[in-house]
């Protein structure tokens, strides 16, 4: 007869019985799931966190309860709280680089206005026609463009 | 006759927890302080002192103070959400990264289009001075300004958010 115990029923080595608390959330396919669980947490503990939870409720805790076990076995010293600095890290980073390119295309925006300013007073000057006629070579001279 | 107990230190809260004596090895001592009992309280809750202490003997000692406090920071976020504890946290900051990414692709959009019409207003200024002088010829417009292309890489791309999971349950 086929064993019908649940992953935790095995890893514990006892009788699985019909109201096993672990059954629903750790099933023998995926021993992993609960050894993960068990080492960081105890099956007493994660057997008393899922009785204290409404039913609909305990899948949800044991999915998040493997993945904290899960990252605390991947790094023993900072498990997900590791994850989290990463994300408040990479959250910080993508807000500057935002903040950049927003003042870049500030800066842009005031720079066209401005030049478009100086296109309209030349006309205004009556050296400037005089000066025009005077530039020959000097269009490809970087000074004369002080962006 | 003096007391056994008239210099000994005080227990720290792990040991004054388990109603035990503080031994000078006590490897809950240097993190577990006694004016923080609630520390130790949350943390025998959530992980018990048996796997705390294994967790802790199996780690270098300069990195233990940064274990306990990330198990006592997991352990109080579990306290307050008993579905989720800190992953939840993990979850909201994830669609935060999601979220500025877009909007991030979004801004350099803009830019891209700013340097676009930027650099077609100057040329028709340029062919226009070129035309009151010597009829052609312009200067050169450079619309790099230097900004690279936003990109960041995720190092956390939910892959450790397992698939293998008999739960009924989504995350």
């Amino acid at each position: 007869m086929a064993s019908t115990r649940c992953a935790a029923c095995k890893y514990l080595r006892r009788r699985c019985p019909s109201d096993c608390i672990f059954s629903l959330y750790f099933p023998s396919n995926n021993p992993q799931r609960f050894a993960y669980v068990h080492k960081i947490f105890g099956a007493s503990n994660v057997g008393k966190m899922l009785q204290d939870l409404p039913v609909h409720r305990r899948a949800d805790a044991a999915d998040s309860l493997y993945y904290e076990a899960h990252c605390r076995i991947k790094d023993p010293v900072y498990g997900c709280v590791g994850i989290i600095n990463i994300l408040h890290q990479e959250i910080h980073n993508v807000q500057c680089q935002i903040a950049k390119i927003q003042a870049e295309i500030a800066f842009i925006g005031t720079h066209a206005q401005s030049d478009q300013q100086l296109q309209i007073a030349p006309n205004l000057d009556p050296n400037f026609l005089a000066e025009q006629k005077g530039l020959s070579n000097s269009f490809d001279d970087s000074s004369t463009w002080f962006f | 006759m003096a007391s056994s107990s008239s210099y000994s230190n005080p227990p720290c809260a792990a040991c004054k927890f388990l109603r035990r004596k503080c031994l000078p090895g006590c490897i809950f001592a240097p993190y577990f302080p006694p004016e923080e009992p609630q520390k130790f309280a949350n943390v025998h809750k959530i992980f018990g002192a048996s796997n705390v202490s294994k967790l802790l003997n199996e780690i270098l000692p300069h990195q233990r103070e940064d274990a306990v406090n990330s198990l006592a920071y997991e352990a109080e976020a579990r306290l307050k959400d008993p579905v989720y504890g800190c992953v939840g946290a993990i979850s909201v900051l994830q669609r935060q990264v999601l979220h500025l990414q877009k909007e991030l692709d979004a801004t350099n959009a803009d830019l891209m289009r700013y340097t676009g019409s930027e650099t077609s207003y100057l040329n028709q200024m340029t062919a226009q001075f070129g035309r009151m002088g010597r009829g052609g010829g312009g200067a050169s417009f450079n619309p790099n300004s230097g900004f690279p292309a936003a990109t960041y890489s995720s190092q956390w791309n939910n892959d450790s958010n397992s698939s293998e999971h008999g739960g009924n349950g989504s995350m």
